[in-house]
């Protein structure tokens, strides 16, 4: 889950990295009242996943509560690369003297983690290691040792600080560290991190990735604010692995790898009938039983846009005779309101009692197919119709 | 030959007295495999009786290798407790740790590769979030079902579990030296080209499938690899052509950023070291018989 500004914000102020104040306003009233209660200069900041924030006009001075009022009337609504501001972050304003980067995150390719880090921040960190490929440190950083104040210092040597400044940021990546093992973040970026002119270290911005997987040891449900379409959110529910797609051949299938070759077979089908694409992406997963094929079925017959249905399963730890019985049960208690065709493809774990299931079925909106491309092509000829 | 597990392997499974660990465990043996007894501190002392077989419960990885001489573990342990399953596992020098357990999180698998690498990496690590290593007719170490393929000269490495058993089904009729599902995860113990290396070595293996899935560069190294190390045909399968950017489709790893990780890069980085590339799982396997039959 990516995070917004405003909760990498107060992550970091729970870790102890300093930030300044800064507080979320959904209307133009709560903009100004938060604007007031923080005093002075603030900044009126967009709370979108996306970057580029600034030049969209996404970020606003506002001198006085009057003004952050009228800033936030300007920010809340607006369209940046396709994410509408909801919500506005007031930020206390800052002297800033100068503007740095940190971040660290996952290298899958190395299976480590890696640590940026430069001396001139400001700018996206894309832009600075492309033009100013030197100025960009990349440091490995152990799993298992971390960041402490000695890897910290030579994290900030190699991006360029001087020995003065080392020694004022070094301890905040080691805070920084802090929040992406004690998070379970796969990444966390401040850019900029800021001198003032007080000559105080401050992170004014977060970037932060946490890791799904590592939901158990969190409680995270109430930072998800992201709309999910009606369909993924009924998918999620019911515990179920789907990703909303813009075609007509609704999809499911057994392990991520053989859904995604699915769509992919599916896709080439549709070039043979009309340009029909995949509907989505849903995989019931390796174990799957009769209820969580109906589940499953539930949510892509409840997609409009769906005009066929592919079941494509490959037994292995998943019996076939479940899956058909997870289909047989599902058309029963659809009854009428089941209409579209389904072409199924079982192969493996217990395929011939599974097929006999279907047959004895005889349901009329069933077409049991034998190889995975014939399916495809049957699928998409029928959504093509 | 085969690679990393054949039929002498001893295996235990840390986790065997759970349920997926005791259904599992019961497929292994009536597949074939040799396992010779399980890890469970709080039921140490205890023997499960799997159909007709006793099979001993020890403390530790160290005490069951110490007694059984075993030299493989299967870890169905539950997320929560997976890294100090692995750990264990790592101490004891176990010679492979096949990590079958889905959702770790990305800080325990990056913990437990840096740790081993910490300590020699004596241990070799498959997966985690994977089907695990079979070579059909001598040993099965995971959830792959025995039954798909029988043995035989091709080598198959796939970071999907059930794109494995769909190619070991489309070529069952000329066979399996190994199959290993390396895992979907972002940190995973053995990649593409450990196996690749492993094929290359091994005299049983002919000829070699890849299969990998959008995310990361495991596939994009593994071509560079092949051109400069490998002599055997490699036919390689990437799936996720059609998966829009910046979804994760299932898998954790399998999520496209940029440009970087698409399925159209990768097929173009195998074009470009000479590996064919099949467009669907059928014609990837079309290509192998190909192969197989030009041998």
């Amino acid at each position: 889950m990516d995070l917004f500004e405003d909760q990498a914000r107060d992550i970091f102020e729970a870790h102890g990295v300093p930030v300044l104040q800064g507080l979320i306003a959904d209307t133009p009233q709560e903009a100004e009242a938060a604007a007031a209660k923080i005093g002075g200069t603030v900044v009126v900041k967009a709370q979108v996943k996306v970057g580029g924030r600034g030049k969209a006009g996404g970020v606003k001075l506002a001198h006085n509560p009057e003004e952050a009022k009228a800033a936030a009337e300007a920010i809340l609504g607006l369209d940046i690369k396709g994410h509408v501001v909801k919500r506005v972050m007031i930020a206390q304003g800052a002297a800033i003297d100068k503007e740095y980067y940190f971040s660290v995150l996952l290298d899958r390719s190395n299976r480590t983690f890696l640590s940026l880090c430069s001396v001139e921040g400001g700018m996206e960190i894309e832009q600075l290691a492309e033009e100013r490929p030197d100025a960009l440190a990349k440091i490995a950083v152990d799993a298992v040792h971390g960041i402490d104040l000695a890897k910290a210092l030579e994290i900030a040597k190699a991006g360029g600080f001087d020995d003065e400044i080392a020694a004022k940021v070094a301890p905040v990546f080691v805070k920084l560290y802090d929040v992406f093992v004690k998070e379970d973040a796969t990444l966390v970026e401040v850019n900029p991190l800021v001198l003032t002119k007080s000559g105080e270290i401050v992170a004014l911005d977060g970037k932060v990735t946490l890791d799904d997987n590592a939901e158990f040891r969190h409680s995270r449900q109430e930072m998800e604010r992201d709309q999910l379409d009606p369909l993924e959110a009924k998918a999620k529910a019911a515990d179920l692995n789907y990703v909303k797609l813009d075609g007509e051949v609704g999809i499911i299938g057994n392990g991520a790898g053989l859904v995604m070759s699915t769509l992919d077979v599916v896709a080439y089908a549709g070039e043979r009938h009309g340009g029909v694409r995949p509907a989505n992406f849903l995989d019931i997963g390796g174990g799957a039983s009769a209820e969580v094929m109906a589940a499953g079925l539930d949510v892509i017959l409840g997609d409009s846009q769906v005009k066929s249905v592919f079941v494509n399963v490959f037994g292995g730890i998943t019996a076939c005779d479940a899956v058909a019985n997870g289909i047989v049960g599902a058309l029963a208690k659809l009854g009428a309101s089941a209409t579209k065709p389904l072409v199924v493809r079982l192969d493996g774990n217990n395929v011939e009692e599974g097929r006999r299931i279907l047959a004895d079925a005889n349901h009329p909106l069933v077409t049991v197919v034998a190889t995975m491309d014939e399916a495809a092509d049957k699928a998409a000829e029928l959504a093509n119709r | 030959m085969s690679i990393f597990l054949d039929e002498n392997s001893k295996i235990i499974v840390q986790g065997m007295t759970g349920s997926e660990g005791m259904k599992h465990t019961r497929r292994m043996l009536a597949g074939g495999s040799n396992i010779v007894g399980g890890v469970n501190p709080r039921k140490a002392g205890e023997t499960v009786e799997v159909d007709g077989k006793s099979l001993p419960v020890f403390g530790s990885v160290a005490e069951a290798m110490g007694a059984t001489g075993a030299n493989v573990s299967v870890i169905f342990v539950p997320p929560a407790f997976a890294k100090a399953a692995v750990i264990e596992a790592i101490d004891a020098q176990i010679e492979l740790a096949v990590v079958i357990t889905e959702g770790i999180p990305v800080h325990d698998s990056a913990n437990f590769w840096a740790y081993n690498l910490q300590q020699g990496a004596k241990t070799r690590i498959i997966g985690p979030n994977c089907p695990g290593i079979i070579s059909p007719g001598k040993s099965n170490a995971g959830i792959t079902p025995s039954d798909i393929s029988g043995a035989g000269p091709i080598g198959l490495v796939s970071k999907s579990g059930t794109l494995t058993y769909q190619m070991m089904y489309e070529l069952r009729e000329i066979g399996i030296s190994t199959a290993i599902g390396i895992g979907g995860d972002p940190i995973i113990g053995t990649t593409h080209i450990d196996a690749l290396a492993a094929f290359e070595a091994d005299p049983e293996t002919k000829a070699i499938v890849l299969i990998g899935e959008i995310g990361g560069d495991s596939e994009e190294k593994a071509a560079a690899y092949i051109k400069a190390n490998v002599t055997k045909p490699v036919v390689a399968y990437v799936a996720g052509f059609t998966a829009p950017e910046g979804k994760t489709m299932g898998h954790a790893g399998a999520i496209v950023s940029g440009s970087a990780g698409t399925a159209q890069a990768k097929k173009e980085a195998f074009e470009a070291c000479g590996v064919k590339v099949g467009k669907t799982p059928s014609e990837t396997a079309a290509l192998m018989r190909e192969v197989i039959a030009n041998l």
